[in-house]
């Protein structure tokens, strides 16, 4: 590992616990907001969190792309990596010292000054740059990860550029343009960097197992190509309520209903994934992607509920999109890259202390995924179908919250308890 | 063939964006924003109100969705400036002078005029997908 490199590595695991620790404290100040909103501000600590996440998320993922390419490059050349990673380091940085400074102004997610945005779309086209000489080496166009990292880094630019589009007055001249451009680039940008990660997840799943054909299957392929479809016209799931053309709402539903296809596809491996590689189950990294598999099925199964706009007239705006966002961003992609980090760190041995740690955050995980759910469906019933006004609302939430909140507590503990691990590898690596 | 229809999809991907741009989103008659309510827009970003407030169903989960405040009849105009001038037990008092409090006004008058956050039982579908009156 490369100095540049190892620094990357460790701070992409910092912003996951980072992620954890705001999450946990931003909990604390939304169950007693009475107590801390001058000390915690709740609007002040919801951005580190969810953009600490959103970092995690992409820093992770471009680390074990890189970790996975860059022998393929001379020395000399990975140059434009390092500086990808130099610049994205610097202006997250830049990103929690304004919201330090209570200094915001971006869109959901990205709440930061938009100007900053130009570091992270400079430091992206050196990241383009790396992948582009990896491509052009690379004879092997036969495995599906390639493509899929490849679609992951170029709509990731695509989405960002549209994600901010509202700097140019023309489109938010109206409320209705400016919100589904928004939630268009939102939606769209979490399918790109689920690109980036399953791409990873296959290329994993054949450097454990040595079998290629996961990567070369029609099965590959087919997913492939519908995630890609789904990544254009899905997002309108986010904007069911919004009073556009109808036609628009149309096709979004008729579209996420082919992920039914996932779903059975998922189930008829199920067996085979769990129980047909047993020589691996020693090795952590496999752990995790068996992990990931078990909350891609749980996640999917939601999301096509609520991708169905009468299902979605319930739970739109309520503590079921957060499972499904805390579902699909600590289930599925942070179980991947850890299953990444702990490959490339040395393909860590699941036992002892981690396989403990490892339980507990799943265990964890599913009581915080089941609380967020049942407080949605509680959330959703209230006012919908009894229009009880807010306040009585967020009252009836707050029990199940409580529960959300001390399963989040142990769930950082023990995954806190696993990085500690991925440092002390990192730091004796070469 | 994986090269063609990747390379197709990227052009669907382009020509989706520039039909929802242009035809997917001037299709409804909307009303422009004012330069009032731009200022509105700004304050409300810098201010982050989205962290804890919904429009349309999108955002926080610490206040209410405030999409159609301005015309609901038991709250309306005085009532969101009470609570941006005084703030609330759980909401702060962001100190805003008037003007600013106007312009976040004149935003939120904006919003609402663009149609309504909830969906009637009677614009669901037999199956199971809106139909808003358009």
């Amino acid at each position: 590992m490369n100095k540049i490199f190892k620094t990357y590595f460790s701070f992409s695991l910092i912003l996951l616990i980072t992620t954890l620790v705001f999450g946990v404290v931003a909990a604390l100040s939304f169950l007693y907001p009475e107590q801390y909103k001058e000390i915690l501000p709740f609007q002040q600590l919801r951005p580190f969190h969810v953009s600490s996440a959103v970092f995690w998320i992409l820093t992770g993922a471009t680390a074990s792309i890189y970790c996975f390419t860059h022998t393929y490059i001379a020395k000399k050349e990975q140059l434009f990596a390092s500086i990808f990673m130099s610049i994205w380091m610097v202006a997250i940085i830049i990103v929690f010292i304004c919201y330090s400074f209570n200094k915001f102004g971006g869109r959901e997610y990205w709440e930061f000054p938009p100007s900053i945005n130009i570091l992270f779309l400079i430091g992206w086209l050196f990241f383009i740059r790396h992948f582009w000489l990896f491509w052009k080496v690379n004879t092997d166009k036969k495995s599906v990860y390639i493509w899929m990292w490849l679609t992951g880094i170029l709509f990731f630019l695509f989405t960002f550029i549209e994600q901010n589009l509202w700097n140019i007055d023309w489109f938010r001249a109206t409320f209705l343009k400016e919100m589904t451009i928004q939630w268009k680039s939102n939606g769209s940008m979490v399918g790109a960097w689920n690109q980036m990660i399953y791409g990873t997840s296959i290329y994993l799943m054949v450097k454990i197992s040595g079998n290629k054909s996961i990567a070369t299957s029609k099965w590959a392929y087919g997913s492939y190509f519908l995630g890609l479809t789904n990544l254009i016209f899905n997002w309108g799931h986010h904007i069911y309520n919004i009073p556009t053309a109808n036609w628009e709402r149309t096709i979004a539903y008729s579209i996420s209903m082919t992920e039914w296809i996932f779903v059975i596809g998922i189930i008829q491996n199920f067996k085979t994934k769990l129980f047909g590689n047993q020589q691996h189950k020693h090795l952590l990294p496999y752990r995790f992607l068996l992990a990931a598999e078990v909350w891609v099925a749980l996640n999917l199964l939601l999301a096509l509920f609520m991708s169905i706009p009468a299902i979605n007239r319930y739970t739109h705006g309520t503590h079921i999109t957060v499972a499904h966002a805390m579902g699909t961003t600590i289930g599925i992609n942070t179980m991947i890259l850890m299953a990444s980090f702990s490959y490339f760190t040395g393909n860590e041995a699941y036992e002892g202390f981690l396989r403990t740690a490892f339980r507990i955050a799943q265990l964890s995980l599913f009581v915080f995924w089941i609380g967020l759910i049942v407080a949605g469906i509680m959330k959703g019933y209230l006012l919908v179908e009894k229009q009880l006004p807010f306040g009585e609302v967020f009252a009836a939430t707050i029990p199940y919250l409580k529960i959300v909140f001390y399963a989040g507590i142990t769930l950082s503990i023990s995954f806190i308890f696993i990085i500690r691990q991925l440092f002390k590898r990192v730091n004796y690596s070469d | 063939m994986i090269k063609n229809l990747f390379i197709l999809l990227i052009i669907t991907y382009i020509s989706y964006s520039v039909i929802i741009y242009s035809i997917g989103t001037n299709q409804i008659k909307q009303e422009k924003i004012t330069t009032e309510a731009a200022k509105g827009f700004h304050i409300w970003q810098e201010k982050n109100c989205q962290s804890c407030h919904q429009l349309y169903g999108l955002g926080g989960y610490m206040g209410p969705d405030i999409t159609n405040i301005i015309s609901d009849s038991t709250k309306g105009e005085p009532y969101a400036r009470a609570f941006i001038n005084n703030g609330s037990a759980k909401m702060p008092n962001f100190k805003l002078q008037k003007e600013k409090i106007d312009a976040l006004i004149a935003f939120l008058k904006w919003v609402d005029k663009s149609g309504h956050s909830r969906i009637k039982k009677e614009e669901v579908s037999p199956v199971g997908n809106y139909q808003i009156e358009e």
